[in-house]
């Protein structure tokens, strides 16, 4: 009874961080609708400036005065970063916002790393909250107990501000309708930043107080960012009373998750979200949303046809080009177009439902990574051929893509992708804690091709083959009735209906594709390789894709495979340089702020500018 | 002449409030019956339950002798009912021809398909449909280029795909100049005559209501509180005093005529 007593305590205390840095993610989008994705790096942030702080000032009173620091210093870098990148970009699609801040995410790690050194430090324990009490026998930290009091006094601050105060009641409004509070004439510009300053400020004192618990890494801004995705969205996106719940209550289901099933603590939390979204879509507190906006803000997209005599000429030749490689380049070229190819075809088929089905998932890494292992798995287990493997994996990540998209198609926007997110670890946490089977973190090795295709060159070819004719594939079904359909529903889901189109249906089937060549471009990838890791699971796998697509440009049929092969080549180029991170970061944000429809969609309006091309309305 | 439509004590409430009460109506072959109300009579709540898009609290539809109550927006619409919105919901993507293509694959059921190209299929049946509503020239264009009367033609066309017997138009002519709604809803009357369609269309323009239709429906406060002919709804005396206030409204719409 005393043991369940105090890891119900230290879950409550776990709870303190979780909730700050959760409240400050949700307050942000729900007024600004940004979905940011720095707020890890601003509690990263946070917990290496508190430190720094309190290598300067000693005692008890120096200690919490640099927590209060360091949340305000966050939060002045918060508007920074509001001001700079994202007021440009308030107007643009989700997508851009979202990839805007994860331009952030990179600039800030490797400024940390410049700044702190890649060692992690170790928080220095709280001046006269240094011992511990025993509670029913057990022994509690006192600092836990601090934290357990502080939270409900955050929580009742941020409470009154929100709703006793006139600007509490703008935020709400402007959580509502924004147009109208503009409309009032309330600055909203300033409004975005001031809360932009306070959910940072609220990310920075989380990063600071969870100190002398938990240290200052570089890694703690993408451990936690799942974790307050979790919370924000269990909770309901934009309550703060929702966010305190599912804060306690995935951080004590951790605890006892820790303690009683060792194996299930990562899988644990999404699968709590899973089942909350599944019953309450919106959240425990959350308020039913109208879906955002996917990319379709803006100039719309133009009409496609298939390539003419001249783009399959051209796409002819640079076959040919590909096909002779083999014959004069290195044995190094062949492998990085290998890599090239398998990475542009994975972009491409998460491009055909965002891009073509405005469907944003967070989540496609899950179907590259159910392809590679479902391969690797039935060669290391079943010992099955490689040919079997290699035709079964796009079949695994179908099915997986079949049953997740049937889960995910009842939600839509933000809470369509926050339910891809929430699968995709789960099955990264399933793949990265069921060692035995899996081989966990070590992975699986010795995955060869089959003898005919061993070695660069023939493997090369094979690569050339699948991978060119899925992304041929792709295009083609792009101008099918099933490609115009799929359009038919992202466009408009009314007039869809309303003309006999099961738009639910043609988007599931979309997903389950998608997911399938996802899963080609999986195989592909472990056969290259000769192993597969949890990595080609994980979050920032889903993220790369997204990027890419991004750069390539969303609005364009092209975006995916351009964007998708200019990325692993920089790649290849710019991870040389010891701060690449820095310079791949600035380079997204410039792309953002710039040249919005992508390389694509710019080189485009180039051409059509100086007349290379047909601008659609029969001008040149 | 027979019923297409058979509407039979269709109720809506949400909450407390009772937003369509007890209406009962029909729609006769070949027939421009409008339904006019104020604002918030309850108008669009009752086409919404025509096409499914919301479920009535009470009350029958029959279209044809089926019931349509229970079934979804698509399903009705495959039976032969088409629709047009009071604002346009058209694929914005797509070529002007492309969004006529795609409602004919939909009727053709072939949405699944994934070997054709889909911008030849069906092409000369939707160039004859744009024809119709004198959209062929524009054929090739940009559908987010067009202006908004174009739009409305285009959506006329493509309510038309699947030779629907019943046409539910939402204020056809809204947002649109004068000049514009005459010719909208002249194409539309002839069309009607020459495949012997039956419409049933709200609309606040009272020149369009009483030129056009054959039958004119009030609804007020979600009642039915008069079913009958132009004239007999212009000299119905409690129309004009529970509804027009006196009737002033018609002479105002009389002299913007």
């Amino acid at each position: 009874m005393g043991l369940i007593f105090a890891q119900l305590l230290t879950g409550l205390a776990n709870a303190a961080t979780l909730f700050l840095v959760a409240s400050g993610l949700s307050l942000i989008f729900g007024v600004t609708r940004i979905v940011n994705f720095a707020h890890g790096s601003f509690y990263m942030l946070g917990a290496f400036i508190g430190y720094s702080l309190m290598q300067v000032l000693p005692g008890m009173f120096g200690f919490w005065s640099s927590v209060l620091l360091a949340g305000l210093a966050v939060g002045v870098i918060g508007v920074i970063v509001e001001m700079l990148v994202l007021r440009p970009v308030y107007k643009a699609p989700e997508l851009f916002q979202l990839v805007a801040t994860f331009g952030v995410i990179l600039v800030i790690q490797d400024l940390a790393l410049l700044t702190w050194g890649p060692d992690d430090v170790l928080g220095p324990r709280a001046p006269g909250l240094k011992g511990i009490v025993r509670i029913m026998g057990e022994p509690v930290p006192k600092y836990d107990l601090a934290l357990i009091a502080i939270t409900p006094f955050v929580l009742f601050i941020l409470w009154y501000l929100i709703s006793k105060t006139r600007i509490g009641i703008l935020v709400r409004a402007a959580t509502q309708d924004r147009e109208m509070v503009g409309a009032l004439g309330v600055n909203q510009a300033w409004l975005f930043t001031g809360v932009f300053f306070l959910g940072a400020t609220l990310a920075g004192l989380g990063g600071a107080i969870q100190l002398p618990k938990g240290g200052a890494d570089l890694l703690m801004d993408f451990n936690i960012l799942a974790a307050i995705f979790v919370v924000v969205v269990i909770g309901g996106m934009g309550s703060l009373p929702g966010a305190y719940v599912a804060a306690v209550l995935i951080s004590v289901l951790n605890v006892f998750g820790v303690t009683y099933i060792p194996q299930s603590t990562l899988v644990l939390m999404f699968v709590v979200m899973a089942i909350v979204l599944l019953i309450k879509p919106y959240g425990l507190f959350g308020r039913e949303e109208v879906a955002g906006e996917h990319g379709q803000v803006g100039e719309p997209e133009r009409p496609i046809k298939p390539a003419g005599t001249r783009g399959r000429v051209i796409v002819g030749g640079l076959l040919v080009i590909l096909a002779m490689v083999p014959f004069f380049g290195s044995n190094f070229a062949q492998v990085l177009i290998t890599d090239i190819i398998i990475f542009a075809l994975f972009a491409a088929s998460l491009h055909f439902i965002l891009g073509l089905g405005g469907l944003v998932s967070f989540g496609h890494a899950a179907f590259f990574g159910s392809g590679a292992y479902v391969a690797a798995l039935l060669v290391s287990h079943a010992e099955s051929p490689m040919e079997i493997a290699f035709l079964l994996a796009p079949l695994g990540a179908g099915g997986a893509a079949i049953i997740i998209g049937w889960l995910c198609m009842r939600l839509t926007g933000v809470y369509f992708a926050m339910l891809t997110l929430a699968f995709a670890q789960l099955i990264w946490s399933l793949v990265y804690q069921w060692g035995e089977f899996t081989g966990g973190d070590d992975g699986l090795v010795d995955i060869w091709p089959a003898a005919w295709l061993n070695g660069t060159t023939p493997y090369y070819y094979f690569t050339l083959l699948f991978g060119i004719g899925g992304i041929l594939l792709l295009r083609h079904v792009a101008h099918t009735p099933f490609g115009y359909a799929l359009r038919a529903s992202r466009d408009s889901v009314r007039q869809a209906e309303a003309t006999g189109i099961n738009t639910k249906r043609i988007q599931w089937a979309a997903f389950a594709f998608a997911g399938a060549v996802a899963g080609l471009s999986g195989a592909l990838f472990v056969f290259s390789k000769g192993s597969v890791f949890p990595t080609e699971l994980e979050l920032a796998k889903s993220f790369d894709a997204l990027i890419v697509i991004f750069l390539g440009g969303v609005k364009t049929l092209a975006g995916g495979v351009v964007g998708g092969a200019s990325l692993e080549f920089a790649k290849d180029f710019i991870t040389r340089f010891e701060y690449w991170r820095l310079l791949l970061g600035l380079l997204i944000i410039f792309v953002v702020i710039l040249a919005p429809e992508g390389i694509v969609g710019a080189s485009r309006k180039l051409g059509e500018r100086f007349g290379f091309v047909d601008d659609g309305e029969g001008r040149r | 002449m027979s019923d297409v439509l058979e509407v039979k004590n269709l109720s809506k409430s949400f909450g407390g409030i009772q937003a369509v009460k007890d209406v009962s109506f029909s729609v006769k072959k070949g027939e421009l019956l409008a339904m006019i109300g104020p604002n918030g009579a309850g108008k669009s709540t009752c086409f919404n339950m025509l096409m499914g898009q919301l479920k009535p609290t009470k009350g029958e539809v029959y279209f044809e002798g089926q019931n349509l109550i229970g079934r979804p927006t698509r399903e009705i619409w495959r039976m032969g009912i088409g629709r047009t919105f009071q604002i346009t919901g058209t694929y914005t993507s797509m070529t002007v021809v492309e969004n006529v293509q795609m409602a004919l694959i939909s009727h053709h059921r072939r949405t699944m398909s994934i070997l054709p190209y889909a911008h030849k299929m069906y092409k000369p049946k939707a160039m004859e449909l744009l024809e119709l509503v004198g959209m062929q020239d524009q054929a090739e264009r940009h559908c987010a280029i067009l202006a908004y009367g174009d739009l409305k033609r285009l959506e006329l066309a493509i309510a038309l795909c699947h030779d629907p017997s019943l046409l539910l138009m939402d204020e056809p002519t809204a947002g649109m100049a004068p000049t514009e709604r005459i010719k909208l809803m002249q194409l539309t009357a002839d069309i009607v005559k020459n495949k012997n369609i039956s419409v049933l269309f709200t609309e606040h323009d009272m020149d369009v209501v009483f030129a056009h239709s054959h039958r004119i429906m009030v609804l007020n406060r979600g009642e039915l509180m008069a079913n009958g002919s132009a004239d007999e709804i212009r000299n119905d005396p409690r129309v004009q005093e529970v509804y027009l206030g006196g009737g002033s409204l018609f002479e105002e719409a009389e002299i913007q005529a």
